[in-house]
């Protein structure tokens, strides 16, 4: 189909801020007044605050105030809380001080005294696992966000005994699903393996640090915070505040980096809200890098073991996998569960069992990274699928294309029908354009030191979300304002997918005005941007808004020039009879008479089915003009994926363990393109993530002391221009999917996890195979690896250096 | 090293003598955790004891008079004394980059540069950039027309590393600007944009 706007090029609105320093982030904003907040973060690991003992503190010249757990909300665990006096990891937050500046409020925290009841701790699942072993809690060990209830399971001896010390013991697990029958599909197949893998929790080490400010003026908090999304977390930070959603002002034009981790409300961001009202000054906190790694959140960790039996073609006929997640001591994510979502999804086995396990421990929150459950997946699934290739003599590529979901695929327990799904395709146009048949014949070429590795790896996540609201207003000036609540994580789809409005109204991009960034500009209730949702969601919820707009352009004309509605066209900004063009109305002539009509037409009447916050909106918003407004009812059945596959070349030293990416290419499915350059930016980027998680990230805790090994850039290492390749190819399938009105798709996450386990294949394929069971894969496991040394960590060890 | 034998993996479940072993290791370290979450901050304004001076400094072409500590760093100058927020701070200890100004027309990690020692030395930040009619850099539009950002944090530091290597060495390879440009972390990962974007800015320049 031929789109003006759709699939074109632009230049999104909020660039050139960002290149000349303009862009204002949270901690770039003064008020005056301003003070500042320092928190005081626990030592341990796991303790009881018997006592605070903040006098001297208090007493100091410039000190304002101090904010104890008492002065904040509580919630029902496991939420994380906002201040606590029982800290569960070294860095939570127990109080906080103000004072007119940083400096004072540091020395202040120094003369706080703090008495401890030091409790039990563990940073390792399996250890909280074993009978008798710590607990985070009395009363229980296991539980996520989105399950019911925390509880306390215990695995047998006899678990541990019959396991060994190279196979994952399975004990009770917190969940389980199911799918055909395990047994018979082991019976059918020519091949079973039964591997235990780990892989390592990771940082998302935004740039910018979780820094807030806020202050108080006539009833409203103004809250200057770096969040993935405005309309999504509104209410909940509204809760965590203590304010109506209404007199929450939240202001995040800009946010510098989430990656998942400021995704949702996160407690943190609201504690110079609590403390601004406590003392009534406006209060600014910024956090240093290292208080970012301490208390901020990383991807969770896994222990898992999966048995898996392929056919002599290479077909899945059973994979029975077993996960243990582990979580940080509140919250936590589903990753495990979406392990088994992603092998149901990307390996299509005939038969299949997921069961799984989320163990609390004394670590930060672990919260969704990029891909949170899917990408651990492709790590050790991508490197297995080579390992079974060479045992069953197929080629890598054939292997993967066997067991590939097709459009109409099933997946998981309920088997919804997969809406799109091109992951071959989009891995045959990577392996045409990498020249795979030629490259394919380098693999294990030695020059010097130097091996030659070629790696292939596959990803996925799901792409879209359905029920939000759309919202648009068509000025009396002619100008179109389409209003945005999901947010700018850097992505520029926040633009992208409002041009699906001006698309439909077939109106000039010059003369949108994009509403966004506060939520004093009236944004519609949207998802947040994360669960690579965002091109798919709101490209329907401004469809859905330009049509009701449509609509109520084509109802004005046909009551003011006569006529029916279907008499008229909505293009290039008027609306015109389609017998008569001399019969026409401008948008901004519409806009007037819509303002005199009033109703439905300005927003005077507000559809009961559109959410609070797109009814406060449109209120606010009433008289200004033509309102488009509505909720995206378009129906959806079908799962919808997003999928990725990359090919990486690469040269092993396998004297060093140091590696080289020599040549980078990947291929999106996702669906209908929006926005090549932005693509093309999110594909190199998480191509670049994808090669941190492989083989440089991983967070290390103390299993003796509980600390972080990781306070700083240097020591967790996200990779820099000189990990990655100078150069990264890309590409997309570009096909639409059925269930968006324009056919798009979302595709973030995946882009990831192609690259890491591109790399972890390849790494593998230069050492002829080698399946390490382990990801980052280290320099010292390869060098051990190339002399066959034992490695120097058991294989089912966390925390590992 | 974490040596796994220590780490009571399930067969070893926390006895007596290891908890109390472990409570003892961690109150040693308590100290030193307290002392360094606490002493990890900022200067912003004045600590007590310490005395301001009124200094000028060369920012962006203009002579700004400002009070100084004498432990300041130029970045916390910048954006709190000057309102140069353009300059970022990603991780305040030489890093990241983000916080990248030029000094006498050479890079330099502002988090890490006393402000006391650019007396009589001409500092650039990302805002001094832009022509007297706001023409950008043509840096600057090379990263537009390249769409180098993604989150944007990082770039002007980005901005400020390419301005940098183009004035040492204007027509870099690419291999050479990735080097140039290696002090710059983007935990989103648009190096290649940022790359296509120096070589951009170094042809049209």
């Amino acid at each position: 189909m031929a789109y003006s706007l759709i699939g074109k090029d632009f230049t999104p609105p909020d660039v050139r801020a960002k290149v000349t320093g303009k862009a204002k982030y949270a901690e770039d904003f003064r008020v005056e007044g301003m003070v500042f907040v320092k928190l005081l973060l626990s030592p341990m690991p796991n303790a009881k605050v018997r006592n605070i003992d903040a006098a001297e503190a208090l007493k100091m010249k410039g000190v304002l105030g101090i904010l104890l757990p008492e002065d904040v909300p509580s919630f029902p665990l496991p939420r994380d809380p906002i201040l606590t006096m029982e800290p569960k990891y070294v860095g939570q937050p127990i109080l906080a001080i103000a004072a007119e500046d940083e400096t004072t409020a540091s020395d202040a925290l120094e003369k706080i005294k703090i008495d401890y009841e030091p409790l039990p701790f563990t940073v390792d699942p399996l250890q909280s696992l074993y009978p008798g072993g710590p607990d985070v809690y009395p009363d229980a060990n296991v539980g996520v966000r989105g399950m019911p209830e925390m509880k306390k399971i215990k695995w047998t001896a006899k678990d541990f005994a019959e396991a060994g010390d190279t196979k994952l013991p399975m004990g009770e697990p917190l969940a389980e699903w199911k799918l055909g029958d395990l047994d018979k599909g082991f019976s059918e197949a020519q091949l079973v393996m039964d591997e235990t893998f780990v892989t390592a929790a990771h940082s998302h080490h935004s740039m910018e640090p979780r820094s807030a400010m806020a202050y108080w003026q006539n009833g409203k908090c103004y809250f200057h915070v770096s969040t993935q999304s405005q309309s999504y977390p509104l209410p909940l930070y509204a809760e965590m505040i203590g304010v109506a959603p209404k007199d929450l002002v939240m202001i995040s034009e800009f946010c510098g980096g989430g990656f998942g981790s400021k995704g949702s409300a996160y407690v943190v961001a609201t504690i110079p809200a609590h403390m601004s009202k406590k003392i009534n000054r406006p209060c600014m906190m910024r956090l240093t890098r290292a208080e970012e790694y301490f208390l901020g959140s990383r991807r969770t960790g896994i222990q898992g073991r999966i048995k898996i039996g392929f056919r002599k073609d290479g077909r899945i006929t059973a994979a029975d996998i077993y996960v243990v997640q582990q979580n940080g001591a509140t919250e936590g994510f589903p990753d495990f569960r979406n392990v088994g979502g992603a092998l149901s999804m990307v390996y299509q086995p005939m038969n299949m069992r997921w069961r799984g396990i989320s163990v609390f421990t004394n670590l930060p929150l672990s919260t969704a990274q990029r891909g949170p459950g899917q990408n651990q997946l492709a790590c050790m699934m991508e490197p297995l699928l080579d390992k079974a290739a060479r045992e069953l003599k197929l080629d890598r590529l054939a292997i993967r294309s066997i067991n590939a979901p097709t459009t109409g695929s099933k997946v998981e327990e309920r088997q919804t029908p997969v809406s799109s799904a091109y992951i071959s395709e989009a891995l045959m146009a990577s392996a045409a354009k990498f020249g795979w048949n030629e490259k394919k014949k380098l693999s294990g070429q030695r020059k010097g030191s130097k091996v030659t590795g070629i790696g292939v790896g596959r990803a996925y996540h799901p792409a879209g979300s359905a029920g939000f609201d759309g919202l648009l207003v068509i000025k009396p000036d002619g100008k179109i304002h389409i209003h945005t609540g999901i947010g700018n994580l850097g992505t520029y789809s926040y633009a992208a997918t409002s041009r699906v409005a001006a698309e439909v109204l077939g109106c000039n991009w010059e003369n949108v005005v994009l509403e966004r960034g506060r939520t004093d500009n009236h944004l519609p209730w949207n998802n947040g941007q994360f669960g690579s949702n965002t091109s798919f969601t709101m490209s329907r919820t401004n469809y859905v808004a330009a049509i009701d707009a449509k609509q109520k352009l084509q109802e004005i004309a046909a009551q003011t020039l006569g006529g029916k509605p279907q008499d008229y066209v909505v293009a290039e900004e008027k609306v015109t009879a389609k017998a008569d063009a001399n019969k026409s109305m401008t948008f901004a002539e519409a806009a007037k008479k819509a303002i005199e009509l009033g109703g439905k037409y300005s927003g005077k009447e507000i559809a009961a089915e559109l959410n609070d916050l797109t009814k406060r909106s449109v209120e606010a918003l009433a008289g200004s003009g033509l309102i488009g407004v509505a909720k995206d009812t378009i129906p959806m059945k079908d799962h919808v994926p997003a999928l990725a596959a990359a090919f990486m070349h690469i040269e092993l030293d396998i004297e060093t363990g140091k590696w080289e990416i020599l040549d980078y290419v990947a291929t999106a499915d996702c669906g209908t393109v929006l926005h090549p350059k932005g693509l093309a930016n999110q594909i190199r980027g998480g191509g670049v993530m994808g090669i941190g998680m492989a083989a440089l990230e991983r967070v290390v805790y103390d299993p003796q002391n509980g600390l972080p090994a990781n306070v700083g850039f240097y020591q967790s290492k996200p990779p820099s221009y000189l990990d990655v390749p100078s150069e990264m190819q890309v590409g997309w399938v570009d096909k639409p999917d059925p269930q968006n009105p324009v056919g798009v798709k979302g595709v973030g996450e995946p882009l990831m996890g192609c690259a890491a386990s591109a790399l972890l294949s390849a790494i593998s394929d230069a050492l002829g195979g080698h399946y390490f069971n382990r990801t980052p894969v280290m320099p010292d496991m390869i060098v051990n690896a190339v002399a066959k040394r034992p490695q120097s960590y058991k294989v089912l060890a966390v925390n590992t250096q | 090293m974490t040596t796994t034998d220590d780490m009571a993996i399930g067969r070893d479940p926390v006895t007596r003598r290891r908890f109390i072993k472990s409570i003892i290791a961690s109150g040693a370290a308590t100290s030193a955790a307290a002392y360094y979450l606490a002493g990890c901050s900022d200067g912003s304004a004045p600590a007590a004891g310490s005395v301001e001076r009124l200094i000028t400094l060369k920012v962006n072409g203009q002579d700004r008079r400002v009070d100084i500590l004498p432990n300041e760093t130029l970045a916390m100058t910048l954006r709190y004394k000057l309102g140069l927020t353009g300059t970022k701070l990603g991780c305040d200890r030489g890093e990241c980059g983000a916080c990248t100004v030029l000094i006498n027309d050479v890079g330099h990690n502002s988090c890490s540069t006393l402000t006391h020692g650019v007396r009589g030395r001409a500092v650039t930040t990302v805002e001094g950039l832009e022509g007297p009619n706001g023409e950008l850099h043509v840096v600057q539009q090379a990263m537009i027309d390249e769409l180098g950002p993604q989150c944007g944090f990082c770039t002007p530091g980005q901005v400020m590393s390419a301005v940098g290597l183009l004035k040492a060495n204007p027509k870099p390879t690419r291999a050479e600007a990735r080097q140039a440009m290696a002090g710059n972390l983007c935990r989103c990962g648009a190096y290649d944009h940022y790359l296509n974007a120096v070589m951009r800015a170094a042809k049209s320049a």
